[in-house]
């Protein structure tokens, strides 16, 4: 199944969660189609076709 | 000071951003003893995984992210969501801007966005013009704070319109931190002297030739702004008044 993580394309199987892309939630957070995820629901939280991931974290910034 | 109920340790507050390698930031903290200090929210990449957040972490001080870059209400609020979710705070340094090159915050997006994250429970810290009725209708919709630009984003001119910011200090009762523009410690100093109540600088300190002497130097500043402010200066009079004695001189 084709996905876009960070706006790269990335092919993952067919049962792929949240959880199985974003292992760790320390210190990152995760939008699933432009719409926050909590890390508590990774694990239920099954890809579909196309679906758009953020993964974000702290970067330098003013 | 205290912003949103919270005790914050200085009235410096530094931004990481234009920091050339991520190991400055020690020296940095230890000599600008920040009362926060200012992240972004960006994708993860494998080479930057971690690293500022942990050390930030380390550090023991309190992180404050940014929505820089967001050109919309939407997504300052997603990027805000996902700071909460990231960085397990609830504090938003609110940037909306309305465009790539002034870098010129969009009032209208800004003042929506300040609404809905104010509603949804966050501490909404907001980066605006220097306008006192701005100012005054972000702490209407909830904002915690006002953050009067200097001059605009990185361009180190300090002060471009003092008046502006004594009149956003006079409009609202919260807290006001001078954002952006600072370049040197005198901007710092003038800034606090005119009521704000802390001052946040980045590329200030990270692009200057000697980061951790620059914190230092502004520290500093902030502090001696601080203190004449409380001081009471003298009025700026138009003619000259002596401070010595008329009397007694000699060959009258």
């Amino acid at each position: 199944m084709n996905i876009k993580v960070n706006g790269t394309p990335r092919v993952v199987e067919e049962e792929a969660t949240l959880h199985s892309l974003v292992p760790s939630a320390r210190g990152v957070a995760v939008a699933l189609n432009g719409a926050v995820v909590p890390a508590a629901a990774w694990h239920d939280t099954r890809l579909s076709e196309n679906d758009a991931v953020e993964v974000v974290t702290a970067h330098q910034g003013g | 000071m205290r912003v949103a109920g919270i005790d914050l340790p200085g009235r410096l507050w530094i931004g990481t951003g234009g920091l050339t390698s991520t190991s400055l930031v020690g020296e940095i903290v230890e000599a600008a003893r920040p009362g926060l200090v200012t992240v972004s929210v960006r994708r993860t990449s494998d080479t930057e995984r971690g690293g500022l957040l942990d050390m930030l972490r380390a550090l023991g001080v309190r992180i404050l992210p940014n929505t820089a870059g967001c050109l919309s209400a939407r997504e300052a609020v997603l990027t805000a969501q996902l700071a909460r979710e990231a960085l397990e705070t609830d504090w938003v340094k609110l940037e909306v801007i309305g465009d790539e090159t002034s870098l010129m915050p969009d009032a209208v997006e800004l003042l929506d966005a300040a609404e809905t994250l104010v509603r949804q429970g966050f501490t909404v810290l907001p980066y605006t013009s220097a306008d006192p009725v701005l100012a005054r209708r972000l702490v209407d919709v909830g904002c915690a704070a006002v953050m009067p630009l200097g001059s605009p984003i990185g361009t180190g001119r300090g002060l471009d319109d003092p008046r502006a910011i004594e009149a956003v200090r006079a409009a609202v009762a919260v807290p006001v931190v001078l954002d952006a523009g600072i370049g040197t410690a005198s901007d710092a100093a003038l800034a606090m002297e005119l009521g704000c109540d802390a001052v946040l600088a980045a590329t200030a300190i990270t692009r200057a030739d000697r980061p951790a002497q620059m914190a230092a130097a502004l520290r500093a500043a902030v502090g001696a702004g601080e203190m004449a402010r409380r001081a009471g200066r003298i009025p700026r009079l138009t003619t000259a008044r002596a401070s010595s004695p008329m009397a007694g001189r000699v060959g009258t």
